[in-house]
């Protein structure tokens, strides 16, 4: 038991992947329409924390070739490599709703 | 500094830490200034390392938003709707403090309180936001202590006394709204207030006229939507005159004085040139035009002073970047990343960031822009991504509804 609280702890205190840090940090751009990690304010924006990520890949891929008709997003999703739209979608993917 | 006022500070501190993480603390970030970037800056720190303490210093009791301040301003929302407390940063364990900071020792690292007292930090943060150039208009002061004009270009006090002034002035009298030379804080929002206004007059004064004297040679902003609405919206209300700079005010005659001519109105709404907010001139930190401050955009870290970030609208802006709450927003989370990363030995990398601003052009439609930046390892700056952003296809009550939420979204994001 012991033994298990200590590497608890030391999980804790263990630095956040630099791959978590990436998606974390391209995601946070996001949050001034979708919320803070995803979770949005209001019934008007789609809250993006905890979709599936294959869903999230498709979508946004989708407004970037512009067979997803948008208001805004087809214009944002063009600044996104397919990299960094892999990185957004896993993590909103890993962010409880 | 007086001791009694240390104590009383540093014993204020400490009770309002308690509140926060019981992890020991790894350093102190202080954060100038309570607006879309030092607010976020203060809560998004806290949300990526609950062991750093924060303590942001801000003057007012609350926060004003300036997006959706031109539907108070023309009577179509209510202030109630554009304040906003900083209840939200303190539960995320921020410690806020309410006074002026009144200057800054950047090799001491401390910050000189206005009631008294030195708060030491290991980083900083500066997002003062903008203070006007009262002196490019000769007799403006004067004119503004009076209550003759008046720029409504810091929600607030001014956003209220305007409206009063629209409200009372007669049928068949004339507003005029004078645009400083880019760049300004808000880009399309003088062209949203006039908008606003024109509606406003359209409903309740059908005889008043709304003149747009702008420094600028067009539009600085979503050019052509704006002219469509004018024309469809607002024939016969709006007269708009590109390259006419406010010089002067005369309270006396109740005049704009241009370059060659005087411009008389009822109401007098000019809004003055401005610079960084005046804790980043004091500080050291205005680096061009005697007005900006120029950062590095991987970390928002000072080109001139280490160890402090400077955000938002006090900002040299980086290539077709406005000066805008959403910048400001995504500026402080370039810093909290830079800031986290730095206080936990590991080598900041750059942000890519985003943009979207809306504009009402009537209460019921909206237009937008939209842009996204990133890292440019040549030319050093953050750059709008080729092919990317863009504008409405058409103003629509869909984009009034996302502008509504938008604002929601990024009150919570700042500041809940």
């Amino acid at each position: 038991m012991r033994a298990f609280l200590f590497v608890a702890a030391a999980l804790a205190v263990t630095p956040v992947a630099a791959q978590d840090v990436q998606g974390r940090n391209l995601a946070a751009a996001c949050a001034i329409c979708h919320g803070t990690e995803g979770r949005a304010v209001g019934s008007d924006l789609v809250p993006l924390a905890g979709m599936p990520r294959d869903y999230l890949i498709r979508q946004l891929q989708d407004f970037k070739s512009g067979k997803r008709p948008a208001t805004v997003m087809h214009q944002i999703a063009k600044g996104y490599s397919d990299p960094q739209i892999d990185a957004l979608a896993a993590w909103f993917a890993a962010q409880r709703r | 500094m007086q001791r009694r006022d240390f104590l009383k500070l540093a014993g204020a501190l400490s009770i309002a830490g308690c509140a926060g993480s019981a992890a020991p603390s790894k350093a102190r970030v202080v954060v100038i200034g309570g607006g879309f970037g030092g607010a976020t800056a203060a809560k998004y720190i806290r949300l990526w390392d609950p062991s750093i303490d924060v303590v942001l210093v801000e003057r007012e009791n609350g926060f004003t938003s300036c997006p959706m301040s031109n539907l108070v301003l023309s009577g179509f929302s209510g202030m109630e709707q554009i304040r906003h407390g900083y209840e939200g940063l303190r539960r995320h364990g921020v410690q806020v403090v309410r006074d002026e900071a009144i200057g800054i020792d950047p090799a001491k690292k401390t910050v000189r309180l206005g009631r008294g007292g030195d708060l030491s930090y290991e980083r900083l943060v500066v997002s003062p936001g903008i203070d006007f150039s009262f002196g490019d208009v000769q007799g403006y002061e004067v004119a503004m202590h009076a209550g003759r004009v008046l720029h409504a270009w810091k929600a607030g006090e001014q956003t209220l006394l305007l409206r009063r002034q629209l409200e009372q002035m007669r049928d068949g009298g004339v507003c005029v709204i004078s645009i400083p030379l880019a760049p300004y804080r808000c880009g399309p929002g003088p062209y949203e207030r006039a908008s606003l206004v024109a509606a406003y007059f359209k409903q309740a004064k059908p005889r008043a006229k709304l003149l747009v004297l702008d420094a600028n040679p067009d539009i600085t902003s979503k050019a052509g939507l704006f002219r469509a609405a004018w024309k469809d919206l607002y024939g016969g209300i709006i007269e708009y005159q590109p390259n006419a700079r406010a010089v002067g005010v005369d309270a006396a005659t109740m005049a704009v004085k241009l370059e060659v001519e005087d411009v008389k109105g009822d109401v007098l709404n000019v809004v003055p040139p401005h610079h960084a907010g005046d804790i980043a001139r004091k500080a050291g930190l205005v680096t061009t035009n005697n007005r900006w401050c120029d950062v590095d955009w991987r970390t928002m870290e000072s080109k001139v002073v280490p160890g402090i970030h400077v955000l938002g609208d006090a900002t040299l802006s980086a290539p077709a970047m406005p000066k805008s709450g959403s910048m400001a927003n995504n500026h402080a989370k370039i810093a909290a990343a830079a800031i986290v990363a730095t206080l936990n030995g590991r080598a900041p990398a750059p942000v890519q960031i985003l943009n979207t601003c809306y504009s009402f052009v009537s209460p019921h439609e909206a237009i937008r822009v939209s842009s996204v930046h990133a890292w440019d390892d040549k030319d050093a700056t953050l750059k709008a991504v080729a092919g990317s952003g863009g504008i409405s296809a058409a103003r629509s009550s869909i984009e009034a509804s996302y502008a509504r939420s938008w604002a929601r979204n990024i009150w919570a994001d700042s500041l809940a």
